[in-house]
């Protein structure tokens, strides 16, 4: 709260900091901007950012760096034999001092004094820094204040700042991105130091439940992802089965035959399906299509079980369809209408026009489409924790209950969890897998699509 | 309007002929005659409806929505708005090559066999082969393509792009070529190729051609129409229209006083 204010009233400033700048510059050429280097909002904007710069730079080191200054602090006025305690259980201490301040009230009377201690420090340390920024801010605003005149080359050092910030910005998610691969990365080596990773990669069996028990060494559990893997593959499969078509022959239809009002409908219409949340999606797969694919396999004498990967995929297949569509809409459509002028001039009919020359101009692009829907599938959660079943059977027969890479990891952290056990690391080492996967499926999609691009711009 | 009388065989004919994209009117009561075995060319400044006639003969318009044609067009004596009229074959009959090259993104054997195939000309893969030889050859092309006729068409110089799509149209033996603009997107050089090359097809094929070019139409046609505002202003011999216009209209545009 008071960080918001403080921070509010920043803000305020760097207002009257740019609105005092541009009209001080403009003062100074009698209202001429075409005298100034730069536009005059130029000018306050570089006051503003002057003003506000430093005394935000200051408030996020504060916020960063309180909470292990103070803490530092409060041990450090703690009577002498609890600082000679351990550091375990010094942080327990301590977790009561936070508590005591948030107003539990603690026994402990050299606690209750350090809570105190803590209150006040927290108080007075907010305080001196909210001066300190506010001095800043004054003194940054008043120094580019003082500094203005109309040579000054506001513009690029404006520029200058903002790029700076698209940049910090940008190294935000890719370092966010690079510290979640690291991690999984970490975790997955300690899993491969108790399972080897050769076993992981292609052991026939997937029973981390065993690896628990008391009575058998955390090793001796079988961690063979290849049941997992063809799990997924089986479903990914149905899911494609069902998807690359209907979404093509939708796509095909909204951009060569579709009227435009009858498009104008349909387009949204798909793009609803697209944001129908997967658990629903799963939840039909369970309720809908799993029994009715099991009674019509009774008609033809097949045992089909509750949960199988048919219906899972034939259910995934359908969410996947709006994804297709959509992108093969958008590389048909960018398929040059003189192309489609030059088959129709020879005597092309519609359907020749389209199967000889519109899909095969656009064809790297559909796959490019297509393999972004495989990865997709690959990495499909919800649908399959749901519909697929749990059983790890190394098995091509789509009735059959199955189990995928994605599934495994939502059950073995599903419960206690040690974060030490194979079971739980083994997620990690699946995790790493799919990531593996997926990537390299998107990196070869996004470069088709990409080479696609080049040709017809 | 007058109508031009026809001096040789009338291959195509327009009486009356308007044309409406929606409620917009681009051609008023066109009458023309298109006479076989000639290089007909279409002049007149932009939007004054060229294109959208040369498209009605091959009824590429069909493809708009909302255009609309009204009074006769007809080809050897049958209309071509008829209902009867199958426009595939028509097609097949009424060639086209556009302004911008348009090869498909196929080998160039496969971009002029394309319209042989959907037409089943040939019987085996040795009549094919000798169709699109021939095409390319009467293109004017053979040579420079004869020993990579599975590069792909995109792979060509514009200029060699557009004799391509030239060789393509006649791979489906047409009896009449439709061009607009071959040459406007074609540097100097290319252009005069195809412009030798619109002299020789004169020879197996009627021509009407659209240019921007006066030089152009003065070089390849023999008749030329001038079109102006959706009507045709005048109609005659391109020397005549040329060296002594009828109309002001016409003087004026052939002078470059406007366009
Ligand atoms: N597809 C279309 N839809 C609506 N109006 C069109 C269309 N094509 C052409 N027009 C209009 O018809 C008129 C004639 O166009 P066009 O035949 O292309 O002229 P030109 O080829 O002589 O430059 C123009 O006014 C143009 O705006
Ligand atoms: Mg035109």
């Amino acid at each position: 709260m008071q960080t918001l204010i403080l921070a509010g009233a920043l803000l305020l400033m760097m207002s009257f900091a740019y609105r005092f700048g541009r009209n001080r510059v403009l003062a100074q050429v009698d209202g001429r901007p075409d005298a100034l280097h730069s536009l005059p909002g130029y000018y306050g904007w570089w006051v503003a950012l002057w003003c506000g710069l430093p005394a935000f730079g200051l408030l996020t080191l504060w916020l960063m760096a309180e909470p292990s200054l103070i803490r530092a602090l409060v041990i450090g006025s703690l009577p002498s034999e609890m600082q000679a305690l351990s550091d375990d259980q010094i942080a327990v201490l301590i977790n009561e001092v936070r508590n005591a301040v948030l107003g539990h009230a603690t026994a402990n009377p050299a606690l209750a004094m350090a809570a105190e201690h803590y209150t006040h420090l927290t108080r007075v340390g907010f305080a001196a820094m909210a001066a300190v920024a506010l001095a800043l801010a004054l003194g940054g605003g008043l120094y580019a204040y003082g500094r203005l005149e109309p040579q000054l080359r506001a513009r690029p050092r404006v520029e200058a700042t903002v790029k700076v910030f698209l940049v910090a910005s940008s190294t935000a998610a890719i370092f966010t991105t690079i510290g979640i691969v690291l991690s999984l990365l970490f975790e997955a080596l300690r899993f491969f130091q108790m399972v080897p990773i050769t076993d992981f990669l292609f052991g026939l069996g997937w029973s981390p439940q065993m690896s628990i028990r008391a009575d058998q060494t955390g090793s001796s559990g079988a961690f063979g992802m290849v049941p997992l893997f063809t799990g997924t593959l089986l479903v990914s499969v149905v899911a494609m089965v069902v998807a690359a078509p209907l979404g093509l022959l939708a796509a095909i239809y909204m951009s060569e035959y579709a009227q435009p009002k009858v498009r104008a409908m349909a387009k949204p219409l798909l793009e609803i399906l697209a944001g129908i949340p997967t658990v629903v999606f799963g939840f039909f797969a369970v309720i809908t299509v799993a029994p009715m694919i099991r009674s019509l396999g009774e008609v033809f004498g097949l045992t089909v079980a509750a949960e199988s990967a048919l219906a899972a995929g034939l259910v995934m297949g359908i969410t996947l369809i709006p994804l297709i569509s959509s992108l093969s809409d958008d590389v048909i459509t960018a398929v040059p209408q003189s192309l489609r002028e030059g088959a129709f001039g020879l005597g092309a009919t519609r359907s020749e026009t389209i199967i000889q020359v519109v899909l095969p101009a656009a064809l790297p692009g559909i796959v490019g489409g297509i393999l972004l829907a495989v990865s997709r599938a690959i990495g499909e959660t919800m649908i399959v924790v749901m519909a697929a079943g749990l059983s790890a059977k190394l098995t091509f027969n789509p009735l059959e209950a199955v189990t995928t890479v994605t599934v495994q990891i939502v059950t073995l952290l599903i419960g206690d969890t040690e974060f030490d056990s194979p079971k739980t690391l083994a997620a990690f080492a699946l995790g790493l897998v799919l990531f593996g996967i997926t990537l390299g499926l998107n990196v070869v999609a996004l470069h088709i699509v990409q080479k696609y691009r080049e040709k017809y711009d | 309007m007058t109508h031009f009388l026809p001096e040789g065989t009338v291959k195509i004919a327009a009486q009356n002929l308007g044309v409406f994209y929606g409620e917009k009117q681009a051609l008023h009561a066109i009458n023309l005659d298109i006479r076989a075995g000639e290089v007909t060319a279409l002049i007149g400044p932009s939007g004054c409806g060229k294109s959208t006639f040369l498209r009605c003969i091959n009824r590429m318009n069909d493809m708009v929505d909302g255009a609309r044609v009204e009074g006769s067009l007809t080809l050897d004596g049958n209309d071509i708005y008829d209902r009867g009229i199958d426009v595939v074959q028509l097609r097949a009959r009424v060639g086209m090559v556009f302004q911008k090259p348009n090869p498909f993104p196929k080998s160039i054997y496969d971009n002029v066999a394309y319209g042989p195939r959907i037409h089943g000309m040939a019987k085996d893969q040795t009549e094919l082969d000798e169709i699109v030889m021939n095409s390319l050859e009467k293109a004017g092309l053979l040579g420079e393509v004869e020993d990579r006729l599975s590069e792909s068409g995109t792979s060509l110089s514009g200029g060699q792009q557009q004799r391509l799509c030239i060789a393509r149209a006649i791979a489906v033996s047409p009896e009449i070529i439709l061009m607009d603009e071959p040459c406007s997107a074609l540097d100097p050089i290319a252009t005069a190729k195809v412009e030798e090359l619109i002299d020789e097809l004169r020879e197996n094929f009627t021509i009407v051609i659209v240019t921007h070019s006066m030089q152009q139409a003065a070089r390849v046609s023999q008749r030329t129409a001038f079109f102006h505002l959706g009507k045709v202003v005048e109609m005659g011999d391109t020397e005549q229209i040329f060296t002594n216009p009828q109309h002001t209209l016409t003087q004026g545009y052939i002078t470059g006083r406007f366009g």
